[in-house]
């Protein structure tokens, strides 16, 4: 009896006539009685750039409320990060957002480093700022190629993946990997750079400001794009604000705050870069500040690149209680072995406390909660995504919008749901 | 343009708040504040909007669980730890006027766990404590969408406990879901 019970109640939560009940409170009163329409985007929509659900109530094509459904691309990577030793725990973090994993693994190299108030030499610093600024490009690549297309512009993306390709095949150069490079560590990076990255990045450096102007040549003042993007999508400082979004979300509608330059980290303080603001806050100022990123970005990397023949020296912390010794030492040095045999197998322990760090990401903040135990796992690691807060914010956002907006929207406020679900 | 100086957030606290203000501990140049777990939200509203503080962004809410033993009497770990429950929940909050982040901490009890939300203070706090919801199980009272965020609807038990099994699972289908969670006491709502 009790399993029929069971049974029939099952079926009943898995009726596909579903009940508006549930949303009550949620959606409007309209939507209850049948006067607006409840329209499903997604999972599988190509504009929603992932595995994003959106449930649209639309009035006519007019939103009038929007309730975004996330966790198809849930991972548990904080859970999985709970039985791995820090060290190890990097390769998960490059997993989470899949267009810029130097930024996860500097986000998460960072709270380690905080953690244990571990050094990092300056031309470790140096290459790290060099494979941020790069991934920054590659990221924006991504979104310059999938925003266009999302619009109608369909060839934007074949350029914008033309030159994202030779930045993966950097990051080929420097970690073996094009995209999971796991490159940035605790410490500093990896390994120094090969011998024939810095000619293959320099000629990149010559060529990309040229590219970037294509880019513009196709966009900027085209008038379908400016049709499509101005006025589109507006949101205000104070609402930015009161939903926490960061990066090119914040700054599109001037709010003048970029952590390299207000918290800095890995040096940027040194480096001479402006920071661009939106000013009315719409898909077409958000589109702006990217463009002009790409421009922020190549300055930032010809510094970096000309202090990267200069200054030599470790790339990696020489404290091998955390970092290992370097492969050569193991056939002479005792000590070295036993560093490089505990390092691998065991890791290092943590304290027992908390701590945050956050760095800018190609999206805006990435934020790092590691809560140690003492020993040599975490109690708990929390990412705070800027994808997820983006995500939790486009109900406000595309309020009042057409529902082909909406597709501007999600491309300009440029989510990843790997990000996003973690 | 002229901003009032920037004023301590631990005195200040202090002045209004007195007792509900439980410990306060710094590290690595991070202070954390414990607060009295019923008055969070008030403390956050009274960080945002008094001048000289201005804590105008809240950056992240995390939670962390001290199970097994980690916490109450059983805790045996430094003198400056202050872990009175189970669950530990954090407001990370940043001033950008003052460029200094902070952090306030409530705790809440193995049994039930329940804190007031953060929502009418930050709305940017909705989807971050659905999200502790959802995977630690602590309710927020006075929360607008208390629906899982990203575990699936008929989801039993909360993934970020510490008593929730790491891996080896079995994939659950409507046809051994029971067996399945007999195994699993701890992870039960």
């Amino acid at each position: 009896m009790a399993v029929a019970e069971q049974t029939q109640s099952i079926e009943e939560q898995r009726s596909w006539e579903g009940s508006l009940d549930q949303l009550r409170g949620l959606v409007s009163e309209r939507a209850i009685t049948g006067e607006t329409m409840l329209l499903n985007m997604g999972p599988h929509h190509p504009s929603t750039h992932g595995v994003l659900r959106l449930l649209l109530e639309l009035d006519g094509e007019q939103i009038v409320s929007c309730l975004p459904d996330i966790g198809f691309l849930h991972t548990g990577i904080e859970k999985s990060l709970e039985d791995k030793s820090y060290e190890k725990a990097l390769p998960l973090t490059d997993r989470m957002d899949y267009l810029s994993p130097m930024s996860n693994n500097m986000a998460y190299a960072a709270a380690v480093e905080k953690l244990l108030d571990l050094d990092v030499p300056e031309r470790g610093q140096i290459i790290r700022v060099v494979c941020l600024e790069l991934a920054r490009c590659a990221s924006h690549l991504v979104w310059l190629g999938t925003h266009a297309i999302d619009m109608g512009a369909m060839s934007v993306l074949l350029y914008a993946f033309r030159e994202r390709e030779r930045i993966l095949g950097m990051f080929e150069m420097l970690s073996g990997q094009r995209m999971m490079s796991s490159y940035i560590r605790p410490g500093g990076v990896w390994r120094d750079v090969p011998d024939d990255f810095l000619p293959t990045i320099k000629q990149f450096l010559d060529d990309f400001p040229y590219k970037v102007d294509d880019y513009e040549a196709l966009l900027t003042k085209n008038p379908i794009w400016k049709d499509r993007a101005q006025g589109v999508g507006v949101i205000e400082p104070d609402v930015a604000l009161a939903y926490g979004m960061t990066g090119p979300a914040l700054r599109g509608s001037g709010v003048n705050w970029d952590l390299r330059k207000a918290q800095p980290y890995c040096g940027y303080e040194t480096y001479d870069f402006n920071v661009p603001l939106g000013e009315h806050g719409d898909v077409y100022d958000r589109y702006l500040i990217r463009i002009h990123e790409f421009r922020e970005s190549m300055k930032i990397l010809n510094q970096a690149v000309s202090r990267l023949e200069t200054v030599k020296g470790p790339y990696r912390s020489q404290n091998h209680k955390y970092c290992p010794p370097l492969r050569s030492e193991l056939g002479q040095s005792m000590e070295a072995v036993i560093h490089h045999f505990k390092l691998w197998t065991y890791g290092y322990d943590a304290p027992d406390e908390e701590i945050y760090s956050a760095i800018e990401s190609p999206r805006g903040e990435i934020g790092c909660y590691i809560h140690g135990t003492g020993g040599n796992k975490p109690r708990r690691v929390h990412f705070k995504t800027p994808s997820f807060i983006h995500i939790s914010a486009l109900p406000v956002v595309a309020k009042g919008y057409l529902l082909a907006d909406m597709v501007a929207i999600i491309g300009s406020v440029d989510i990843v749901l790997g990000d996003c679900d973690r | 343009m002229e901003f009032p100086a920037a004023r301590d957030p631990v005195s200040a606290l202090r002045d209004v708040f007195g007792e509900a203000l439980l410990h306060v501990k710094e590290f690595r140049g991070e202070t954390t504040i414990v607060v009295d777990a019923e008055r969070t939200a008030e403390v956050l509203d009274f960080l945002r909007v008094t001048s000289g503080l201005v804590y105008n962004m809240l950056s992240d809410v995390s939670a962390v669980d001290y199970f097994p033993n980690d916490y109450g009497d059983a805790f045996d770990g430094e003198e400056s730890d202050f872990r009175p429950e189970r669950f530990g929940v954090s407001y990370h909050i940043l001033s950008m006027l003052y460029n200094r982040r902070l952090r306030v901490k409530a705790f809440a009890a193995a049994e039930d766990p329940r804190l007031p939300t953060a929502t009418v203070v930050w709305p940017a706090a909705n989807w971050l404590e659905r999200e502790i919801a959802d995977m630690m199980g602590i309710v927020f009272e006075g929360h607008a969408d208390q629906r899982r965020l990203l575990m699936p609807e008929d989801w039993y038990g909360h993934p970020h406990r510490r008593d929730y099994p790491l891996g080896k699972e079995t994939v659950a289908f409507s046809f051994n879901v029971d067996e399945i969670h007999q195994h699993k006491p701890f992870a039960r709502d």
